[in-house]
């Protein structure tokens, strides 16, 4: 993160204001992806479904352009199917442990499940 | 159909998502017709704008019921943002906000009877999807350049490994657009086929048509649910993408 930083006092307020905010909702355990879940199951359930099929979709349509590209007729189709079901495995993965949307890794300022656990452990 | 002509005048479940051209216009050799969907989108925004104006015209301190109304849907989503992307998505606040009400106003609007549902038409959520997804896009490489793409690298996979996680990341990257709009329309086209479907027992049932009656109340309660939910899926998921494309992982 290269965030640029104006030498204004106010915005170094924002900032830090925003810091203390997000760490006392930490701290009160209202971590933002928790309480999203947790008010709306319903609504988390059905970002699951969906997004296996659109993986697979994606997947299936960009082997098939190959395939007509190239004239490889199943080939690519076929490889592309397993990696877009792959990816679609991927994203009810990332979703189901609260990493947001369909690309998601780990955050910087927020390690892995392990490893903030031992970080809580050692606070 | 021609094979189906006894059936007489039956009322196709579907038929309610069919477009009908309201005021032909053609430009050029292109039908931009304005049709019942589109009705509905000047009623949906016609109506936000109303909400909002009226919202806004006192600025009480004690809101009155417009004003509380507004208030209701701006904090909503403000909120939204704060949890999801933190301060810097405060600049997007226009954005996913005018997504959220128009989505939420197209699906509330659908609810009405004899209605047009334009969210469950795959060419409208597809384009909004669209719009998020290049936006989204943009603004990833806008703040990160081509280090943007270090995005379908994830962290602490080995090196041998880039090959086949790439193609899944890219896949997975443009899977979004796809998923975002499915579920939207998937659901308010499911939605809306259901209720008329059950409705459709409740005459050819006679005196036991009250079991479906009763099934078609509850389903129009979990239908409003639907659009709420619907909605506010489609804003958080927006809200996320903008905080992926804000901090790079």
């Amino acid at each position: 993160m290269t965030e640029r930083e104006p030498p204004k006092p106010r915005d170094d307020l924002d900032e830090r204001l925003s810091k203390f905010r997000s760490e006392r909702d930490v701290a009160t355990g209202r971590n933002r992806f928790k309480t999203d879940s947790a008010n709306n199951g319903l609504g988390f359930a059905m970002r699951i479904g969906v997004e296996v099929v659109a993986a697979v979709i994606i997947g299936v349509a960009f082997g098939l352009f190959l395939d007509d590209w190239l004239g490889t007729k199943p080939w690519f189709m076929l490889l592309f199917f397993v990696l877009g079901s792959a990816a679609g495995m991927f994203n009810v993965y990332r979703v189901v442990r609260h990493q947001g949307g369909a690309v998601g890794y780990r955050r910087q300022d927020k390690p892995g499940p392990e490893m903030s656990k031992t970080d809580m452990d050692g606070e | 159909m021609a094979t189906d002509t006894h059936g007489g005048e039956q009322h196709s479940p579907l038929e309610q998502f069919q477009i009908k051209e309201l005021i032909p216009i053609e430009i050029g050799g292109n039908d931009i017709s304005f049709s019942n969907s589109a009705l509905m989108m000047v009623i949906a925004v016609t109506l936000i704008i109303m909400l909002m104006l009226l919202g806004t015209r006192k600025r009480a301190m004690v809101p009155g019921r417009w004003q509380a109304a507004a208030e209701l849907c701006y904090e909503f989503v403000a909120n939204l943002i704060r949890d999801t992307v933190g301060n810097e998505g405060r600049k997007y606040f226009p954005f996913v906000f005018t997504l959220f009400m128009f989505i939420l106003f197209g699906n509330l609007l659908g609810m009405a009877p004899y209605a047009f549902t334009f969210t469950s038409h795959v060419a409208v959520t597809f384009a909004m999807a669209m719009v998020v997804f290049t936006g989204v896009t943009i603004l990833g490489f806008a703040k990160h350049g081509l280090k943007f793409f270090s995005f379908f690298v994830p962290p602490g996979v080995p090196l041998w490994m880039w090959p086949l996680m790439i193609p899944i990341e890219v896949i997975s990257y443009l899977s979004r657009p796809v998923s975002l709009a499915m579920r939207l329309f998937a659901n308010m086209l499911a939605g809306h086929t259901l209720l008329k479907v059950f409705a459709g027992f409740v005459p050819a049932l006679g005196a036991a048509g009250v079991f479906p009656l009763a099934f078609v109340g509850a389903i129009t309660g979990l239908e409003f649910l639907i659009a709420f939910l619907q909605a506010y899926v489609f804003a958080i998921l927006t809200c996320l993408y903008i905080n992926d494309a804000l901090h790079l992982h």
